[in-house]
């Protein structure tokens, strides 16, 4: 166990993120430690993320982050050798505890993936298959209603109104991720995991979907993996460094882009390393 | 990147991509690569040129199959013989009887009786019941029916038979006196000419040429008679009547020579005379088999059907679909989906694997063994046979499904999950629709190779001869390829077109089925 020997040692340099705040703390991870089969990808990560608020995680690639996001709503699940330790609370509540469930987690943590990767159904069942799993809405008029609000959200419906029974992989990259996104809303998450979306779009569409992460920041809590500096400058307010899977440094977003608390944020930022 | 850098050999301005060394190499290499495409295009050629053969093979001895002579019998199925009120009473035999005899009035002794009832199928008299009593011939008075031939007369019709025949005008005017059941022909030179130049017969006592059985068949039709040549000199030819035409027509006289000699075909010169002027008056018509179709087994070749077999195959492949579909989707969605990867899913993920490599006729014992012997099911029946089948067909459709399984890429899971769609209704709305297309092509691949198969079902009982059509899971039945197998075997010459028939409505099977597969697919198929 020498790998645990080192993430002790670890523990006393990673900042434990425990500044208070006025805001309310949504999600709190404490001392989560993720192993794929014997090799550890994250060491005693403990972060709160923020109510209504955007939080980015950056870092090098292979840092843990996108691991770490996924641990939030339980996603490591599938994967055979993941296993995780350590406390992660929604609301107070361990979503590891028995008493949740873990499709009503995702139901309230959705998430938004690196590609897009709509069904291949319709625009519309991409949206309502959601919903009607859950059973949110009854009559098909509310579905619609769903639906139409999620598109709207999404900032999509504009460009998708009157062709909503075509497949979803016919829209342009972007609009398949915003679909991703509207697909994500329709199911009235509480928090909205988004792993890189913008990694494959180009740079009108980012910005299209940047916006909107802005925009639905008043109404969920947000936590983007991000290997883009500029946007988790531009829409994140939080912003927590990965790095070798730990968690170097979380802090405001304004004052980690100016002046980082840690040496190896620093560089990174400035680009020395990553 | 300058050339001291890449310069090789020292020559200056030639880098190791342009020197001569590098020339050749690249030579070589398109070289190969025009030898492979062309050994590509040959094994390709190769493939359609045996295929054609194939084919083409099975097809030429298919037709005859699926054509039938029928000879144009007038019947008398006046009250007298037929009572309608009983309608299958009737002596249908007798009355199919009357109508040969009436047909060709020149018959008198038993035995050319007997020869004559054989040029027509032996199951005459019942496929006329048949048709009288459901009503679909005319009861009540004179009619003319078909008949089928029977199998040496109907491949005589079709040529198959005596194939090799010689006809020649015999010029001048040759004499005929007739004295009994004899006759003598004069004025012929003709006639010998062609016996000298055949090397037949042997010299007789009178300087003559005697011929027998073992010689080629040298036949004398005029408008009103057929005689047989039995000696033959310059100054005299005997022949004995085989045949008097009852509708005499005005016809020059002619020599027909039938090549293969008597003793070596099926088919007696009588026959070929009656056939020859049965054909002259139109009484013989050749028809689409209706019986070879939708008929059932039988063993005479002339109303054996392959309809038995077809029904058979029919209800065992959907047993074998009904069990195997969806216990095969079933357990590669749990192997694939659901269950743990530890040591006893590897194991009988190995087990499998192996199952698809047992030979079929395995399958066939452990159907004795298990589902006769024990279960006490019925021998010969459909159900067994779909299991056996179905036990043959699941590995293939288990690791198809799995392979297809396993290609949606984990992305449309991962989008259903992270939704909070639960495992299950990932698979079932994402997943196995995505992977479907995989599976069916799997599913009929397997289909395929339980349709064409004979060994397992030979172990079963299935090998039977069954004349009824089954008309239910549990009735006794035979398949296409056991029927084939059977066919095969029989002596009959008949039987060989039958075989080749058979084949064929086996291959339309195949490609039926395919073809259904391919609308299925197109059907399920999505873009992502």
């Amino acid at each position: 166990m020498l790998d645990m020997s080192i993430a002790n040692l670890d523990v006393a340099a990673t900042p434990a993120d425990t500044e208070t705040s006025a805001q309310t703390v949504k999600i709190s991870s404490r001392e989560v430690d993720v192993f794929y089969g014997d090799k550890q990808a994250l060491f005693s990560i403990n972060l709160d993320v923020r109510e209504n608020m955007v939080t980015a995680l950056i870092g090098p690639s292979g840092c843990g982050k996108s691991t770490f996001l996924r641990c939030l709503n339980r996603m490591n699940d599938t994967i055979d050798i993941c296993r995780v330790s350590g406390e992660i609370r929604l609301d107070g509540v361990d979503i590891h505890d028995p008493q949740i469930d873990v499709v009503e987690l995702r139901a309230r943590v959705g998430m938004v993936f690196q590609k897009p990767n709509p069904f291949p159904k319709s625009i519309y069942d991409n949206v309502a298959y959601g919903a009607r799993i859950h059973g949110l809405a009854r009559t098909k008029p509310e579905l619609d209603e769903i639906v139409e609000t999620s598109l709207q959200k999404a900032g999509l419906l504009g460009e998708v109104r009157d062709r909503l029974d075509e497949p979803g992989t016919g829209l342009s990259g972007g609009q398949q991720q915003r679909l991703c996104i509207a697909r994500a809303i329709a199911v009235s998450p509480e928090v909205i995991l988004m792993d890189e979306p913008c990694s494959a779009l180009d740079p009108i569409a980012t910005a299209k979907v940047e916006e909107l992460i802005s925009e639905l920041r008043t109404n969920y809590t947000i936590v983007i993996v991000t290997h883009s500096m500029q946007q988790a400058a531009r829409v994140s307010q939080r912003t927590a460094m990965f790095h070798l899977g730990i968690l170097v440094e979380v802090n405001d977003t304004d004052r980690m882009f100016t002046n980082p608390d840690d040496e190896r944020t620093r560089d990174y930022i400035t680009g020395r390393y990553g | 990147m300058t050339d001291t850098v890449l310069n090789s050999g020292g020559i200056p301005g030639r880098s190791v991509h342009t020197n001569d060394g590098a020339r050749g190499r690249l030579a070589r290499r398109y070289t190969a690569e025009r030898r492979f495409k062309w050994l590509g295009a040959g094994a390709v050629a190769v493939a359609i040129l045996l295929l054609g053969v194939l084919l083409s093979t099975i097809v030429v001895q298919a037709v005859p199959a699926f054509r039938a002579n029928y000879l144009l019998l007038p019947v008398d199925l006046s009250e007298k013989n037929v009572d309608s009120a009983r309608p299958e009473n009737a002596d249908y035999d007798a009355i199919v009887r009357d109508g040969l005899y009436r047909l060709l009035p020149g018959v008198t002794s038993r035995s050319e009786k007997r020869a004559l009832r054989g040029i027509v199928s032996s199951a005459s008299g019942f496929l006329l019941q048949r048709d009288v009593v459901a009503g679909s011939t005319l009861r009540g008075g004179a009619t003319t029916v078909g008949i089928p031939l029977d199998d040496f007369a109907d491949l005589y019709m079709k040529g198959l038979l005596a194939e090799k025949q010689t006809v020649i005008e015999l010029a001048g005017a040759p004499s005929i006196a007739v004295d009994g059941g004899m006759a003598l022909i004069t004025n012929a030179p003709q006639i010998l000419d062609a016996i000298t130049a055949r090397g037949a017969g042997r010299a007789g006592d009178d300087g003559g040429i005697r011929l027998s059985v073992k010689d080629p068949s040298f036949l004398v039709e005029t408008g009103r008679l057929v005689l047989k040549i039995k000696t033959a000199s310059a100054a005299r030819t005997d022949a004995t009547i085989l045949h008097t035409v009852p509708m005499a027509g005005s016809k020059a006289t002619q020599l027909r020579i039938v090549e293969t000699p008597e003793s070596q075909r099926k088919i007696s010169d009588q026959e070929v005379a009656w056939l020859n002027d049965l054909q002259n008056r139109g009484a013989i018509e050749s028809r689409w088999s209706e019986l070879f179709l939708f008929s059932g087994a039988s063993r005479e070749p002339e109303i054996a059907g392959i309809w038995g077999a077809v029904v058979g195959s029919l209800l065992t492949l959907i047993v074998t679909l009904a069990l195997a579909f969806p216990v095969g989707v079933g357990a590669a969605v749990y192997l694939e989906e659901f269950a743990p990867k530890n040591r006893w899913t590897q194991l009988i993920e190995v087990n499998i694997n192996n199952l698809a490599a047992v030979p079929s006729i395995v399958f066939g014992l452990l159907g004795l063994a298990v589902f006769l012997n024990w279960f006490n099911l019925p021998r010969s029946a459909p159900v067994v046979g779909g299991f056996v089948l179905a036990l043959m067909t699941l590995p293939t459709i288990i690791i198809a499904a799995r392979a297809s399984l396993r290609a949606v890429p984990l992305s449309v899971r991962e989008a259903a999950l992270g939704i909070g769609a639960s495992r299950a209704q990932t698979v079932l709305h994402h997943v196995l629709p995505l992977a479907m297309p995989g599976i069916m092509t799997g599913t009929i691949i397997g289909m395929a190779q339980a349709l064409g198969e004979t060994a397992p079902l030979l172990m079963i009982g299935m090998v039977a001869f069954i004349v009824d059509i089954p008309g239910g899971f549990t009735d006794p039945a035979t398949v296409l390829p056991v029927q084939i197998f059977m066919w095969a075997d029989f002596p009959e010459p008949a039987f060989r077109h039958k075989t080749a028939g058979a084949i064929l409505v086996l291959l339309a099977f195949l490609v039926l089925m395919n073809a259904l597969a391919v609308i299925l697919r197109r059907r399920f198929e999505r873009r992502w």
